[in-house]
């Protein structure tokens, strides 16, 4: 039989696989500095996140929840660019994955600040799935906004 | 047609010309009718009839054109009534949908005859639009919510039903059948368990109606509402059918024209049955097409329409036994069960699966299916949902199977198994 799945891949890049299947800086932080649980009301999936603050800047972040294979890998892949940021640079990083989720041209430039998550692109041939790619996105400016009301 | 003879699926697949569309490359295999179905040839063409030919309001006009689209209106209204056997066209009232049929209940009848202190019985198997507005209907009064459980083998729960059930129980609102589980729940029991007590019966017939026979006087209940789009109409329009000497003491709504009899600059009086309840401009076109949806149903005949799609269940439910690593929600038999099999992988979220079978041109159901209590107690987030009608086949059951597998090898060997 004729394989019709093959344009997944450009869907499950094995970067997201590998983040799905171990996700990092899961473990929950003693004393978060910030705390949002985010769920995405159209399929429920879940995402916990918390910030670890050192002065300005995101010393330690924690991403933990339950759902689909975008949502959940994401939520990792954010994790390994923000830690170390500040609040502002961080919430650049997130205009500019909002900006490969819809489309939009990047420089290498700035596809090289969003690393690994840049294997996210091929999200945007599946739209209605872009949802689940932005899910920890905007569970990060929430909790950015509880320690850096944004400016 | 001869009553008793299968559904002639390959004709009646004929008169719906959407399902020749072409989907990622796969003629579209459509399974998801519990979330809404498609629409015949006869369905569509009595909306452009409709637009084209006699376009006007209704109850209003001398002119040719407002009594021919007054006489199609309510024509509809009697078509829906014979279909479910209600004792006449005036407790039949149209509404959006299921979900403003069971609010208009909850804002009316429940308003005027819940205080504090009394108790509303409701199921685990509801939909968010059976749950919410029964849980804001007790902060408001200071009543009490009181969910009858499923069973282990997905049933509702009748002992905790008769125990829930008691003199201070003023309604009861259930599904007929679960749009998660298929469950078909005895309704009958229940509407004879609060009547003896007094309270009223409220059942969603949203899943029920369009599937199999419904009879609202055989099942004695007081309320019953459900959706013309799950059963070949249009969408935006829904019904809810009320005894008529429960509606007739139900105080109305929501205002304006229609409802009226009579308005001066200081009070107004509230027009008969029906219209009370029906303010403002109606959806008349699609009031008009849900008449030829029921007519398209009637033509088969619901006992037809069960039996085909007791037919396909039990034989989904049998090709499902060799899937791995799938479990099933509800009941495993087709006793008692309707068209919808619902399901979750082990290892493999609904939707990642959704997203593998529509590549392959299959519609499915992935998410909470706005029963989020339901799926969660049963330990998941998620689901996967099949649901059939009467143009399915028992090819497309293949279909959806092949696909499955082909979906499992494909995560099998991204390593997310």
């Amino acid at each position: 039989m004729q394989s019709g799945l093959g344009d997944l891949d450009e869907l499950y890049q094995e970067v997201l696989l590998d983040h799905y299947r171990n996700p990092r800086n899961t473990d929950r932080l003693e004393e978060p500095a910030s705390e949002v649980d985010a769920v995405n009301p159209f399929c429920g999936d879940e995402i916990h996140m918390q910030l670890g603050m050192d002065g300005e800047r995101v010393a330690k972040i924690s991403v933990s929840g339950q759902g689909c294979s975008i949502s959940q890998a994401t939520g990792s892949l954010l994790t390994e660019i923000v830690e170390g940021k500040t609040p502002d640079e961080a919430r650049a990083l997130r205009e500019l994955f909002r900006g490969l989720m819809m489309g939009e041209d990047l420089t290498d430039d700035q596809l090289d600040e969003l690393e690994d998550s840049v294997a996210l692109q091929g999200v945007r041939r599946f739209p209605v799935r872009i949802k689940c790619a932005l899910l920890s996105w905007s569970a990060l400016s929430d909790a950015l906004d509880k320690v850096a009301p944004a400016g | 047609m001869a009553s008793g003879a299968p559904l002639d699926v390959q004709r009646i697949r004929a008169d719906f010309p959407i399902l020749s569309r072409q989907v990622n490359g796969h003629t579209l295999t459509y399974l998801d009718n519990a979330a809404t179905s498609q629409k015949p040839t006869q369905v569509i063409q009595s909306l452009v009839d409709y637009y084209e030919r006699y376009n006007s309001n209704v109850h209003r006009g001398v002119h040719t054109l407002s009594i021919e689209a007054t006489e199609a209106y309510e024509d509809a209204r009697g078509k829906v009534q014979r279909f479910i056997n209600a004792p006449s066209p005036e407790s039949i009232i149209w509404t959006r949908n299921t979900s403003e049929s069971l609010n208009l209940v909850a804002y009316t009848w429940a308003e005027a005859n819940v205080g504090a202190g009394d108790e509303i019985v409701t199921t685990a198997m509801e939909h968010h639009s059976d749950i919410v507005p029964w849980q804001q209907l007790a902060y408001r009064k200071g009543a009490t919510l009181k969910i009858i459980r499923e069973t282990e083998t997905g049933r509702l729960d009748m002992e905790q039903a008769a125990e829930f059930i008691t003199e201070r129980t003023k309604i009861v609102a259930a599904t007929h059948m679960s749009n998660v589980l298929g469950t078909v729940n005895d309704v009958k029991a229940l509407a004879d368990a609060v009547h003896r007590v007094g309270g009223v019966m409220l059942v969603d017939g949203a899943q029920s109606v369009p599937h199999m026979p419904v009879d609202v006087q055989a099942l004695d209940c007081d309320f019953m509402a459900f959706s013309a789009h799950k059963m070949l109409g249009p969408t935006g329009i829904g019904v809810l059918y009320g005894k008529p000497e429960i509606l007739e003491v139900m105080p109305p709504w929501m205002f304006g024209g229609d409802m009226i009899l009579e308005v001066t600059f200081e009070d107004a009086s509230w027009n008969d049955l029906p219209y009370r309840f029906e303010a403002g401009t109606p959806n008349i076109a699609d009031a008009i097409a849900t008449g030829a949806a029921v007519d398209y149903l009637a033509e088969l005949g619901m006992d037809r329409v069960w039996a085909h799609e007791q037919q396909i269940t039990a034989y989904a439910l049998d090709k499902f036994k060799d899937l791995n690593g799938i479990t099933l929600l509800g009941p495993r038999e087709v006793e008692d069960k309707g068209a919808v099999i619902s399901f979750s992988h082990d290892s493999v979220h609904s939707h990642d699966l959704g997203t593998a079978l529509d590549q392959l041109g299959i519609a499915i159901r992935t998410g909470h299916h706005c029963a989020m209590p339901l799926v969660r107690s049963h330990g998941i987030i998620s689901a996967a949902r099949a649901s059939f009608y009467i143009y399915n086949t028992e090819a497309e059951v293949d279909i959806l199977v092949d696909g499955l597998n082909e979906a499992e090898e494909y995560f099998s060997k991204a390593g997310i198994l």
